[in-house]
């Protein structure tokens, strides 16, 4: 709308999106490949066997170079929701804050003390003690993607909270909600299995770069045993947690899952697109057909969004006309509004809230009460308010549906990968032929672009809210001059960037080095 | 009705906070020693025990680091909101040089590493450098205030939503500028090196670099008290923001902040113990070969930055003043969060003890004895 800044808001939202993805690169494989480290030492630690040991020292080294780079992506993101999206800390600080603190206190520094004693205490403690902090920092890096995915789920589905007038800010009633809102269990599942999936597809990756150079075999083999079972198990539950993740959006979305689809008219038995392209330069009220060709199997989006094949799945179109009829979260039948009705619903929460601060002042316990009422009436559509044109409800439609598609696409790959690597192992030893050996490594930035466009999906997805109906981005964005966004967004870029360049290199060059060179 | 049990979780969760901002502080030894590796360091074995005693406490400190600002963030949401969203410069000034700190550890000694060792080492210098100076003078405003407004209300603006707003185009970077403010900093940065230089006569068992750290120590601890006494002596003779607690209004008290330790007299005793053990810690180790100085040092260090936070928010002061408009300053009651979040984090909070505990333990077992060059040697992961 022209009354803000288009452009600090733009650019605020490209900087969070740097800092994020690039904090995505670094730590999905800590989430999966401490986990994988920890099975290693396991088995050294009951069988004695000092080829486990030299295995699990291998990996750490590789964990221990992508560690830290996510940690220092990590610090930027925390302080960017003060320094980038101020208002938002206030409108929501009082519940997305209590996580980040939760996750700093529990998470944080049992990750950062057993990481330490897992790369020095080697000499130094017992293998016991050694062993429990290896697992500790797994379970401490996972504790850490337990909090900040609450706080994002939250932001998806905001529960257990109301909003408090008299301080201008949406105050938390339900601890349990927060934490255990479906949003945010699903969200944790699907993430961190995503994390597994990406470590298996590395550690496989790599050793069968070790078999096709012919060395470090015996490594090799048996880090590619343990990373596929691992792999495989991860990727068949990363598929359900993503049914379970669709099935929330569909619930609580329903604008995020029609453009996922690519769904500007709704249907009963709305068919899932399993391939397709969509047609440029598409209008949400036009009437051009949306797809340009397409694979689908028919009724299988209302059967995964609403679990019956011929539930009504709403369109783009449907979501800003309105007048279809939904079921809510009380289980009641209701007829949607239109995005105009919301907007001005929300404008009459705004209007009331102003209205009862100035009713406060003038100690008008009338108009309070009154305004009170009119606000609790109006305020889930409270961001509305701030929005003029009903188009701006819709998200980058081609961004996220063909994200959303390769991401899915790919998931199966990884699963028939796996299925496959292990079959072979079964039933030919290690004769595996050198296409898949390079189709293996091949596989591991395909790891990473999932997880990337997963992410995609769910905060592009998302537009143009940062909290579902009640605050969009244009309204939660700190007021700086959008130059001096510009210029930090260059700055981390330019750093970030080198860092990756460096972490690249010294990887390849650690992995060409092999186990033998330790962390040295 | 006054609400006798949100007040207490108000001081509560500041004792939190300046708990943990004292800890970060004392852990800033780390930065310090960043900015000493090439004066103590005469050769590359010197400099690589030097860089391993520091990169094993790294994360450490950024983890205080992390928790502190998630802390305040959920525990004083406006102020996160105002500050850090306002003073941008400062914050992310701050936030590149621990960027860059944080793989510095991990990269320098990696071969092929892009930027070379030398690079790695300018990046934990500049970490050590800006990193303890501006967050010294940030945490200075907390005393001489900053220009910002906050104005709720403007959340029904549709025009111009933003409640907090920072009132000169600097955003942050005036506070350095600010005589007082840099007095802070500077002293905070030479107290790193002086905790850094006492960390390295406990913790490396090397001759010459112990003979070098004391040398050292006597040429920083010198600017650190005069830094450090020039901050004090400034507060303690300054006006201060007060807050009347009937109305709320804020306003000028003189002497406010010697006043808030003489009124509430178990921080006077922390503040003065913290002194003495600081410079017991300091005089000690010069006066003799003494290897323990960091914890004289480093627990007065604690108790004295504990209770500069405690006099800037206990007995009804405005800890973020704000000079633009006296009545916009923040306490812990108007910039505070909720009841309900503020219990459910305490309960949280009760892990604390058990977190040290467990952080004790973990140090102490893989601390039995001292860095040398034959552990180096035979390490596997060296920095």
């Amino acid at each position: 709308m022209e009354h803000f800044d288009l452009s600090l808001v733009n650019w605020s939202r490209a900087q969070f999106a740097l800092t994020a993805m690039y904090h995505w690169v670094f730590v999905p494989l800590t989430l999966g490949l401490s986990l994988i480290i920890a099975f290693m030492e396991t088995l050294y630690y009951k069988t004695g066997d000092q080829e486990w040991k030299r295995i699990t020292k291998f990996w750490m080294t590789l964990f221990g170079i992508n560690f830290a780079i996510g940690v220092a992506t990590g610090i930027i993101l925390e302080f960017e929701f003060g320094t980038n999206w101020s208002n938002y800390s206030w409108f929501v600080g009082d519940i997305f804050g209590a996580p980040l603190a939760i996750e700093g206190i529990m998470a944080f520094f049992m990750e950062s003390t057993f990481i330490a004693v897992m790369f020095f205490g080697w000499n130094k403690v017992s293998k016991k003690f050694h062993l429990i902090s290896t697992w500790l920092v797994a379970l401490g890096a996972n504790l850490s993607a337990l909090w900040i995915l609450v706080a994002n789920a939250w932001m998806q589905y905001p529960a257990g909270m109301n909003f408090n007038p008299d301080t201008a800010r949406n105050e938390m009633n339900n601890f349990w909600e927060v934490l255990l809102s479906p949003v945010a269990v699903n969200k944790f599942l699907h993430t961190t299995s995503s994390g597994y999936v990406l470590a298996g597809l590395f550690v496989v990756g790599i050793s069968a770069w070790y078999l096709l150079k012919g060395r470090h075999i015996l490594l090799a083999k048996r880090s590619i045993i343990i990373a596929s079972v691992f792999g495989l198990i991860s990727s068949i539950y990363l598929a359900f947690t993503g049914d379970g993740s669709a099935y929330q959006v569909a619930q609580k979305q329903p604008m995020k899952l029609a453009a996922m689809e690519g769904l500007y008219k709704g249907k009963e038995g709305a068919p899932l697109i399993v391939i397709g392209v969509l047609t440029p330069g598409k209008e949400y009220n036009d009437d051009k057909e949306p797809y340009v060709f397409r694979i689908q199997i028919p009724k299988l989006l209302s059967f995964l969004g609403y679990r019956s094949g011929n539930a009504f799945v709403p369109g783009i179109k449907d979501i800003i006309d309105g007048n279809y009829t939904y079921t809510d979260q009380d289980g009641k039948q209701k007829v949607a509004l239109s995005a105009e009705q919301k907007i001005e619903r929300g404008r009459i929460a705004i209007q009331a809230l102003a209205d009862y601060r100035n009713a406060k002042e003038n100690n008008d316990s009338l108009g309070m009460a009154y305004n009170r009422r009119l606000l609790d009436e109006n305020f889930e559509y409270f961001g509305y308010g701030y929005l003029n044109d009903p188009k701006s409800i819709i998200p980058n439609v081609p961004l996220t549906f063909y994200s959303f598609h390769i991401m899915v696409g790919l998931g199966f790959l990884f699963i028939a990968f796996f299925i496959l690597m292990l079959c072979l192992i079964y039933f030919n030893g290690f004769k595996i032929s050198r296409w898949l050996l390079r189709l293996s490594i091949l596989m591991i930035p395909l790891g990473y672009l999932a997880g990337q466009l997963g992410w995609i999906v769910a905060e592009v997805g998302r537009q143009p809210w940062t909290i579902q109906d009640i605050l969009p981005t244009v309204a939660a964005v700190s007021r700086i001059d959008s130059s001096a966004v510009q210029i930090t967004f260059f700055l981390f870029f330019i750093i970030f960037t080198s860092l990756l360049i460096a972490e690249l290199r010294i990887m390849f060059t650690q992995i060409k080095k092999g186990p033998n060179d330790g962390g040295k | 009705m006054v609400d006798t049990t949100y007040i207490f979780l108000q001081h509560y969760w500041w004792f939190i906070i300046s708990l943990l901002g004292a800890l970060l502080v004392f852990l800033l030894f780390v930065q310090g020693g960043q900015t000493l590796i090439y004066t103590l360091g005469k050769t590359e074995m010197e400099r690589t025990m030097v860089v391993n005693a520091l990169g094993r406490k790294w994360d450490l400190t950024f983890t205080t680091l992390v928790t502190f600002g998630g802390a305040f963030f959920a525990s004083f949401p406006l102020f996160y909101s105002t500050s850090f969203g306002g003073a941008y410069w400062v914050w992310m000034a701050i936030l590149f040089c621990f960027t860059l700190q944080a793989v510095s550890y991990e990269f320098r000694s990696k071969p092929n590493n892009f930027l070379g060792s030398k690079t790695f080492e300018a990046f934990l210098f500049i970490n050590g450098l800006l990193g303890t100076v501006l967050l010294g003078t940030a945490v200075a405003t907390f005393f001489t205030g900053s220009e910002f407004s906050v104005a709720k209300i403007n959340l029904t603006n549709l025009a111009n939503p933003t409640i907090s707003s920072w009132e000169t185009p600097w955003h942050g970077l005036e506070a350095a500028l600010n005589l007082h403010n840099l007095s802070l900093g500077l002293a905070v940065f030479f107290l790193a090196r002086v905790l850094a230089l006492l960390y390295f006569m406990n913790n490396i068992n090397h001759d010459e670099l112990f003979a070098r750290s004391r040398k050292h120590l006597l040429y920083n601890a010198v600017p650190f008290l005069v830094f450090f006494l020039t901050f004090v002596i400034w507060l303690f003779i300054r006006d201060g923001f007060a807050v009347n607690p009937a109305t709320g209004d804020v306003f000028m008290q003189k002497h406010k902040y010697l006043l808030n330790l003489i009124q509430m007299p178990v921080i006077l005793v922390l503040f003065l113990v913290g002194v003495v053990l600081v410079l017991w810690g300091i005089a000690k180790s010069l006066l003799k070969p003494y290897t323990k100085g960091i914890w004289f040092t480093g627990i007065g260090t604690v108790l004295t930055v504990l209770s500069l936070f405690l006099i800037a928010g206990y007995n009804n002061t405005a800890y973020y003043p704000s000079t633009f408009n006296l009545q916009h300053s923040l306490t812990i009651f108007n910039s505070s969060s909720s009841k309900f979040t503020l219990t459910t984090m305490s309960i949280v909070s009760l892990l604390i003890p058990f977190v040290a505990a467990y952080i004790w333990y973990a140090w102490k077992s893989i601390n039995t004895k001292k860095i040398d060059e034959d552990e180096l040697k035979n390490e596997t992961h060296v920095y």
